[in-house]
């Protein structure tokens, strides 16, 4: 089953796949320059040591973004939350 | 046929391209900045196969948006210097978003080849790229390359010349991607109108003008209103268009455009070019790894040991070469000394020239040996790990996960210098996070302040100096992250700075690389003492020197040494003795007498309100030439003719016994001094960094707050003891 979730409620290891990225100005432009596109599949990799920011990965490379940052992206999985 | 070809080197962050270029001209580079910004611009050349090849590095970039000063630096020497062609390195293990920043190039018309950088990680990936037929369908030439071990670079410098000189070249056209039914119609009648009115087309493509208006390009568009009518009616149909795409799809141009390049990035990439073998796990090292260095626990207490090696290696391997250089100065003061005659030249040279600039130049084994450490991390991966870790802290007093390295380089733990501290600030790519740091690390306890806490600590807390040395480190680190957040909040405002950024894998470090990129960045630092240094050392020198005592002040110190020297009835050691105070006294006269001395007494209604008294100013005021300065001037001032900065414990008793050195008295000055202005060289290095505005600023403002709490500090003392 589909399930439409902000990218925050991602749990590591999780992987989805992105909805819509609702972010514009700056850290818009950031987010889809480095291939943050809807229909991009991400796994989330890690979580720094306080829980922010995390760490995905997408299109073969590493990149990191904080949660306030992850609120502005909507993802489906295809797992059941929890 | 002998001809000069003007290449542009573009490519991601982290994708190899420095790497590319020292392999394309091996040390034949001119480095420098950009006017006005810190963005660094390297230029070299290289002669092959009967062609110059000038090679001009771009700054990494994603994209050519122009949001971030790196990409606008990027477009403007595509645009303004009109390189033949651009060699666009790609990061092959990251091809779909490598391929993001190619396709924008061939959109501003650029002509380009890519070089597939890291063909060899690829192929231990389980990734298959074939390479011919994406240069067929992108209709560029394609070349695979290992700029590590140089691999493919001949193939790529033999393809950039043919393919200067090709008939393929001349028939470039801009690259035309379509952006959908929503937005095609719009942008053909944009570049009807710019082709009509020519408006900047000798610049950019129509079309690139066009879509730049929909991604809301504030640079294109600033520039576009001075040029008249059309600027407006191009702004109105993007306006137009936008209010269409929300309508309809709830979006908006600049994702819509982006979602398209990507889309067309995939288009060219399926179906026979690009193949990655599904069972690999293509990151298995890095993750490996970082399951390690970012670990909950694990994670921050590596990154304090690796900081603390850091910072030990950095202090100790360094004080040796630099004390070798101190060392090689002070002999040349002597051979100076010997060879000119007493007076004014020498004091000059000696005191003023070589102490002033050897001063300075004795740096440099610290920065040398800090950026090579810096450039390792850098390039091996984990400066971005270490800002992944430190964000949420930081974040909260206004910085960047990034600003971890020069607090703790600039002496967040104690010893360190703020010199190569603020020179590290440049890993900050965040322009405002950035400056906040560079203000506030020279805060920080660094090598320079330590004797004098050390001496001061030991006069007046004896048994606890330990524990009030603890405390003031960790003071300086409060006020530091403190301060920060208020000028964040107060003068350098703006919205964080997001932290998207990429984790990239972990690589070994080419040594060639490193050591030309710690060698550029020392040099910079070399050259600057060569100049402005040596100007503001002659000034401060004289500031001290000047006016001298009048001949009969000194003739009368003259007749009391004679007096002291014919008196037989002292042994060889008390007449030392007796002439060393006499000497001191004239000292401690010949400095209240000079400029500096006037300033200080000048000063007094001020300071003494934060508990100083005359000594203290000149000595705080020399401590702006550099903070060693602080214990030897306060020894010249309290009548010692020679103070040892090593063991200034007899100065310590000496400022025991002065009354006016109440606990409160000596707090205010040790926190003063702390925190207050930095020393020229570091303000030096701000102002690169920076401007000088800001460095003045530093001046101004971290002097006025180390007042401010110093009369605070010793008011209240002063209040309660008394």
């Amino acid at each position: 089953m589909h399930m439409k979730i902000p990218m925050r409620q991602l749990r590591v290891n999780q992987k989805a796949r992105i909805v819509s990225v609702a972010a514009r100005g700056e850290l818009g432009r950031r987010i889809r320059d480095m291939g943050l596109v809807p229909g991009t599949e991400i796994t989330i990799v890690g979580q720094a040591p306080l829980k922010d920011p995390v760490a995905l990965r997408l299109k073969g490379f590493t990149m990191s973004l904080r949660n306030s940052e992850a609120d502005h992206i909507v993802v489906e999985t295809d797992e059941q939350e929890g | 046929m002998d001809r000069t070809i003007r290449v542009a080197l573009a490519g991601n962050p982290n994708c190899g391209k420095s790497t590319t270029f020292n392999a394309i001209t091996g040390s034949k580079e001119r480095v420098g900045n950009y006017p006005g910004i810190t963005v660094e611009r390297k230029e070299g050349c290289s002669c092959v196969h009967g062609a110059t090849l000038r090679i001009i590095d771009l700054p990494g970039t994603y994209s050519l948006t122009a949001y971030s000063m790196e990409e606008l630096v990027a477009r403007q020497v595509l645009v303004d210097e009109k390189p033949e062609l651009a060699i666009d390195v790609v990061d092959a293990t990251a091809l779909e978003r490598s391929l993001y920043l190619a396709v924008q190039l061939m959109e501003l018309g650029v002509p380009v080849v890519l070089s597939m950088n890291m063909m060899d990680e690829v192929r231990q990936k389980g990734i298959h790229i074939h390479t011919r037929e994406l240069s067929a369908r992108l209709g560029v030439p394609v070349v695979e390359t290992v700029a590590k071990s140089g691999k493919g670079i001949g193939k790529l410098l033999k393809t950039v010349v043919d393919y200067a000189q090709s008939e393929a070249i001349k028939e470039f056209a801009p690259l035309h991607i379509p952006y959908g039914p929503d937005l095609d119609g719009v942008i053909q009648r944009m570049v009807d109108r710019i082709e009509e009115e020519q408006f900047l087309t000798e610049r950019y493509p129509a079309r690139f003008i066009a879509v730049k208006y929909l991604e809301n390009d504030e640079s294109l568009i600033k520039r576009g209103r001075s040029q008249g009518e059309l600027g407006l009616e191009l702004e109105a149909m993007a306006k137009e268009a936008e209010a269409m795409c929300e309508r309809d799809s709830e979006t908006y141009p600049e994702a819509v455009i982006a979602d398209y390049r990507y889309a067309f990035i995939n288009d060219i990439l399926k179906d026979g070019v690009l193949e990655i073998e599904p069972t690999t796990n293509a990151h298995t090292r890095s993750d490996r790894i970082d399951a390690v260095l970012t670990h909950q626990i694990l994670g921050p207490a590596l990154m304090l040991g690796i900081l603390y090696l850091m910072f030990t290696v950095t202090i100790e391997w360094g004080a040796y070469p630099q004390e070798l250089l101190i060392a090689g100065f002070e002999w040349f003061g002597d051979v100076c000394t010997r060879i000119l005659p007493d007076g004014l030249l020498q004091s000059l040279v000696v005191s003023g020239i070589v102490d002033g600039v050897g001063g300075v130049l004795s740096f440099v084994p610290l920065i040398l040996i800090m950026f090579f450490m810096l450039t390792f991390l850098e390039d091996l991966g984990y400066m971005a790990r270490m800002a992944y870790m430190m964000d949420r802290v930081f974040r909260f007093f206004g910085l960047h996960g990034s600003s971890v390295m020069p607090f703790i380089i600039s002496g967040g733990i104690p010893g360190g210098c703020a010199v190569p501290g603020i020179m590290s600030a440049r890993t900050l790519r965040s322009p405002k996070e950035r400056l906040a740091t560079l203000v506030v690390s020279p805060f920080m306890m660094c090598g320079a302040k330590l004797p004098l806490f050390i001496m001061m600590t030991a006069a007046f807390f004896p048994g606890s100096a330990a524990r009030v040395m603890l405390l003031f480190s960790l003071g300086a680190w409060a006020v530091a992250l403190l301060t920060a957040r208020i000028l964040r909040w107060a003068v350098i405002r703006g919205e964080p700075t997001p932290f998207v950024m990429e984790l990239p894998p972990y690589r070994m470090p080419a040594l060639s690389g490193l050591w030309m990129h710690t060698w550029e960045r020392t040099w910079q630092y070399i050259k600057k003492a060569g100049t402005v240094i040596l100007a503001i050392s002659i000034l401060i020198w004289a500031a001290m020197t000047f006016p001298r005592l009048p001949a009969e002040k000194i003739q009368s110190f003259d007749a009391r040494v004679a007096a002291v020297m014919q008196d037989q009835q002292l042994s060889p050691q008390e007449q030392e003795m007796k002439i060393n105070v006499i000497r001191g006294e004239q000292a401690e006269m010949a400095l209240r007498n000079t400029v500096a001395g006037r300033i200080g007494d000048a000063l007094l209604p001020a300071t003494s309100l934060a508990g100083f008294n005359w000594k203290m100013n000149i000595a705080v005021l020399g401590g702006f030439a550099a903070k060693e300065v602080i214990v030897s001037t306060l020894g010249t001032a309290y009548s010692m003719a020679e103070v040892d900065p090593e063991n200034p414990a007899a100065l310590g008793e000496r400022l025991k016994s002065d009354p006016h050195w109440t606990i409160p008295a000596v707090i205010g000055c040790m926190t003063f001094i702390l925190l207050y202005a930095p020393c020229f060289v570091t303000v030096i290095a701000m102002a690169r960094e920076s401007s000088w505005k800001w460095a003045v600023f530093a001046v101004v403002f971290n002097t006025l707050l180390a007042y401010i709490l110093a009369v605070i500090i010793y008011q209240a003392g002063s209040a309660m003891s008394g």
